[in-house]
């Protein structure tokens, strides 16, 4: 479980993140963007994504809207909330510390 | 914001869940779109069906989601056993719907405070002491001499109020008018001030316009009377309003909701109370004495050195009063000076209606909520049947995991559906029947009047018995489901006896409640029976009444002139007058003295009757004759045959001699009647005595009389019919006779019985209801009995068990459990009737019928309820049963 609730963790991160730097994406799109910047590296399974963005929709963070594609089909969109880019600084100040935190101890130890 | 969302979502069922799907299927065609095979970008995404659970149960408020679905689950419970539902919203509704009606009634004339700034500092005072035949007895009414001097006494603690009786006078607009009847109110010039009114119009009456007699002719309108009578009419400060001889300028309108004190009867016009003759009188009692307390005194700690101090000073008054007690004897004297003052809440107003009614509102409030207990019993069997019926359902339903907490909240939600169901129409019930029994309180023509708002207090009561119904209905069904044991359910035998059980134990409970409410109903409706058969010595037929007034009053010539004058009209048969009507709102008596001896303690009463008052009242003379007109017999009198037995036991009292008090002139007797009832039906008769109306006073002259009835034997049968006409006549001869009030004997005796005919009718309603519902419950649990139980009966036939046999196992507890309750119902209908004994007339609780009734009643429900169940046991084909195991 508690594996989960840090990969959920950076998962939230790697989605505001995506969301801040390139507004009104869909979730396929998020996904997309999120491996390829990785460098094909960091793959979310696709599933779990959506729990976690309805969630981070009902925190507020982030909101969403359903737009027409070109194809006719109808895809919902997401963008950040003001309320998420404050929840984002402080993910990413936490990531820093606690990345800096494991450097030390893998410096040192 | 995101519990709003979540609830929203709940509430739009499959929406979201397609919403979802859309989704989800949209990630996996752009996949496709880009490139990806498709197996692939399934394979990757996962299970779409286990995304889809956990976002949705992200998305929605789960409580609520799981809340709905139960209350569709049993709507669509209710829904199949359609009937069964019906009964039940039906059953519920009548009792619930009774129960607030009851609170309304109760609530609106005990308990609702005044509409005044602090109303639970009011106390009244009144004085308990022995009355005549040694009876306690409590004075309420005070002397404004005496009031003003304990005023004066405790100014700096408390300020008293003086307010009369809500008298229904007869008042005229201007002087040529029509008289009109309004309820009139004397009260002391500080009673709006201290009460912290502030006038809707105009100016209330200060407590300058109460310093002395005569000095303060103005009125104040309630706003009800203003807005009824006048239509709001802002030009009516300054009009004058004439009550007997007086003249009254209104100064204001009182504020919207105040009516006066005196809860039931809603008071017109407010008068100061130096305004009324009698305000100067030493000896004379007749207004209600209020205290409240001043701001800052603490009635904990107040309340005692008041009483006493208010007791001293109001006895050093009365025991110096020189007319108060003018040729009484010494005895009475000392019994009549020797009183107790007492301090009681009158927060809540105070009036003879909340004296008269009071156990009459708290015993149907009692049946009311037995009704209900009934009904939710009723309905609790009703389920528990139904949940045994679903015991495999809540088994397979524990056994792939449900929650016990959610199979309580899914029986729960079935008898909250119930309860609300029955709510809104219990409400429409109370809505109709709380101002329907109002209205048959008081007589037709001066009907009760009290605000019975649909507010907070009404509500709150309605809610607090809707969570209790459905706690009643639901819980024990709910939590024996819940603790189904889904092994040995499933495997098909589980204790059968165990449902059982309960539902036995519910109809000993049922059956218990059913006779109280059997029992109290008979003895009040054989009560009323024994009043209304009572014995009259008159006849009522086809009599009118015209009570009539004379302002300052008209010789009896004058009275015995329109008398002659109503003879003459087509269609009335006799006239005769006398001082007022029998069984009327006037009673006087007068001490008698035998032989110039001190009059003996019990007084007689008495009424002034013209020469054919007997012949058409039908009161028949046991010996002497009738007065002789006119003049023919001065101090004249005719006695009743109680008065003879009291003052002449064992004498013939013809030509014998009374006097009215000491020193008073004699009064020879020459005829005696048979007893009739004076004031009261429900008391034995009293000893009367009939004097002539032109009787003589002191001066050997007729007086003016102010005051008397016509008594009009008519024709017709509807001796109203001549009412209007005659009416007109007498206004015509402008002799200063006015009519001031119409009626009948018949409805004066109907008046009289008013409070046991409606307590009567009542309670064999509810008896009506609680036995068809008790009935029905019976009708149930027996029948689902006989379907449980099926294979051991099909067994015990198979095994040679004789017919009689198998009745006897299906009924025989159930008639223990009627018997256990019946036991339990006569206890409790002893306990409760020695509480309502006051209301008897002629009844006993012990009255071998009383009991025999209501058993019998019960007992045939139970034959009747039981005989389907029975006939369905008997029809058990064995060989069925047993090749169906």
């Amino acid at each position: 479980m508690a594996k989960t609730d840090a990969l959920q963790g950076s998962l939230d991160l790697l989605v505001l993140k995506i969301l801040s730097r390139r507004p009104r994406l869909h979730g396929y799109a998020i996904m997309a963007a999120i491996s390829s910047t990785s460098g094909e590296v960091l793959r979310a399974e696709e599933g779990s994504l959506y729990p976690a963005l309805y969630r981070m929709e009902e925190a507020g963070w982030i909101r969403a809207e359903w737009i027409k594609k070109d194809t006719g089909r109808r895809a919902r969109i997401y963008e950040l909330t003001a309320a998420g880019k404050e929840q984002l600084g402080e993910e990413e100040s936490r990531w820093h510390s606690v990345s800096l935190a494991i450097n030390r101890v893998l410096r040192e130890a | 914001m995101s519990v709003w969302s979540r609830i929203w979502n709940a509430l739009q069922g499959e929406r979201l869940n397609d919403e979802i799907e859309e989704e989800l299927q949209s990630h996996i065609e752009e996949a496709i779109a880009r490139g990806c095979d498709p197996h692939e970008a399934r394979r990757n995404f996962g299970s779409i069906m286990r995304q889809r659970e956990a976002s949705h149960s992200i998305r929605v408020a789960g409580w609520l989601e799981s809340l709905l679905a139960d209350l569709r689950f049993g709507w669509r419970q209710l829904c199949r056993n359609k009937v069964t539902s019906a009964a039940a919203v039906l059953s519920l509704a009548l009792g619930i719907g009774s129960c607030v009606a009851a609170f309304r009634l109760i609530d609106a004339l005990l308990w609702r405070p005044l509409p005044i700034s602090n109303s639970s500092k009011l106390y009244v005072l009144s004085r308990k002491l022995t009355g005549l035949e040694g009876k306690p007895i409590e004075d309420r009414y005070w002397a404004a001499p005496d009031f003003k001097l304990m005023s004066g006494a405790v100014h700096d603690q408390a300020d008293l109020i003086a307010i009369s009786d809500a008298d229904r006078s007869d008042i005229t607009w201007a002087t040529d008018d029509d008289m009109e009847k309004a309820h009139v109110v004397y009260v002391s010039g500080n009673m709006f001030p201290v009460f912290g009114l502030e006038p809707a119009l105009g100016r209330l009456l200060a407590p300058a316009d109460d310093r002395a007699p005569g000095l303060g002719p103005y009125a104040v309108l309630s706003w009800d009377y203003w807005n009824h009578r006048l239509g709001r009419d802002p030009h009516v400060l300054g009009r004058s309003l004439h009550i007997g001889d007086q003249t009254f300028e209104i100064i204001g309108v009182g504020p919207r909701d105040f009516t006066g004190t005196e809860t039931g009867t809603v008071t017109d016009i407010f008068l100061p109370l130096s305004m009324n003759s009698l305000a100067t009188r030493d000896g004379v009692m007749w207004h209600h004495t209020f205290l409240m307390l001043k701001p800052g005194v603490q009635a904990a700690i107040a309340l005692e050195p008041l009483r006493q101090h208010l007791s001293a000073v109001s006895r050093a008054f009365e025991a110096s009063c020189s007319t108060c007690f003018r040729g009484v004897p010494q005895a009475t004297i000392d019994r009549l000076l020797n009183k107790k003052l007492v301090f009681a809440p009158a927060g809540a107003g105070i009036s003879e209606l909340q004296r008269e009614y009071r156990r009459s509102l708290g015993i149907l409030g009692l049946l009311a909520a037995l009704v209900l207990l009934i009904a939710c019993v009723n309905v609790a069997n009703i389920m528990t049947a139904q949940a045994a019926a679903r015991t495999h359902e809540m088994a397979l339903r524990i056994s792939i995991g449900a929650g016990r907490r959610r199979l309580v909240q899914l029986i729960l939600c079935q008898s909250a559906l119930l309860a609300i169901f029955a709510s809104v129409l219990g409400a429409l019930f109370a809505a109709w029947s709380a101002p329907f029994v109002l209205s048959l309180i008081n007589p037709p023509d001066n009907p009760a009047r009290v605000a019975m708002p649909a507010d907070w207090r009404v509500l709150l009561f309605g809610f607090g018995l809707i969570i209790l119904m459905v706690l009643l209905l639901g819980l024990l069904p709910a939590l024996r489901a819940s603790a189904a044991r889904p092994v040995a359910v499933l495997k098909g035998g589980e204790d059968p006896h165990s449902s059982r059980r309960l539902m036995r134990g519910a109809i000993a409970l049922q059956v218990a409640f059913c006779f109280l409410v059997l029992f109290l109903s008979s003895l009040f409706v054989a009560s009323f029976q024994r009043l209304q058969n009572r014995p009259l010595g008159f006849s009522t037929d086809r009599l009118l009444l015209l009570e009539t007034v004379a302002g300052k009053g008209q010789l009896p010539v004058v009275w015995n002139q329109t008398a002659e004058a109503l003879r003459a009209v087509p269609g009335v048969d006799s006239v005769a007058l006398s001082g007022w009507p029998l069984l009327g709102r006037i009673m006087i008596n007068n001490d008698i003295s035998i032989n110039g001896a001190p009059p003996s303690p019990i007084p007689a009463w008495f009424l002034n009757v013209s020469p054919g008052w007997l012949a058409a009242m039908k009161i028949p003379l046991v010996s002497g004759h009738d007065f002789r007109s006119p003049d023919g017999s001065p101090g004249a009198a005719i006695v009743s045959e109680t008065f003879v037995r009291t003052y002449f036991p064992g004498q013939n009292p013809i030509g014998r001699t009374f006097a009215r008090g000491t020193n008073q002139p004699l009064n020879k007797i020459i005829g005696v009647t048979h007893d009739t009832p004076y004031h009261d039906l429900r008391e034995p008769s009293p000893a009367v005595f009939y004097v002539p109306f032109d009787e003589i006073d002191a001066d050997s002259a007729p007086g003016p009389v102010r005051f008397a009835t016509f008594i009009i034997h008519t024709d017709s049968q509807n001796a109203l019919a001549l009412a209007g006409s005659l009416r007109q006549l007498i206004a015509q001869r402008h002799n200063g006779l006015r009519v001031s009030n119409i009626t009948t004997q018949l409805d004066l005796v109907r008046d009289q019985t008013i409070r046991e005919r409606l307590i009567a009718m009542l309670a064999a309603f509810f008896a009506a209801v609680a036995l068809l519902l008790a009935g029905i419950g019976l009708y149930a649990v027996l029948n689902y009995s006989v379907l449980q139980r099926r294979r051991e009966i099909g067994i015990r036939m198979a095994i040679g068990s004789t017919r009689a046999g198998i009745v006897r196992i299906v009924t025989l507890d159930v008639f223990l459990m009627i018997a256990l309750g019946g036991c339990a119902g006569v206890a409790l209908g002893f306990g409760a009737s020695r509480y309502v004994e006051s209301l008897f007339y002629q009844v006993k609780a012990t009255d071998r019928d009383m009991i025999a009734l209501p058993a019998i009643a019960i007992l045939l429900t139970a034959f009747v309820a039981t005989l389907p169940a029975v006939l369905r046991a008997l029809r058990t084909n064995p060989t069925e049963i047993l090749r169906a195991e």
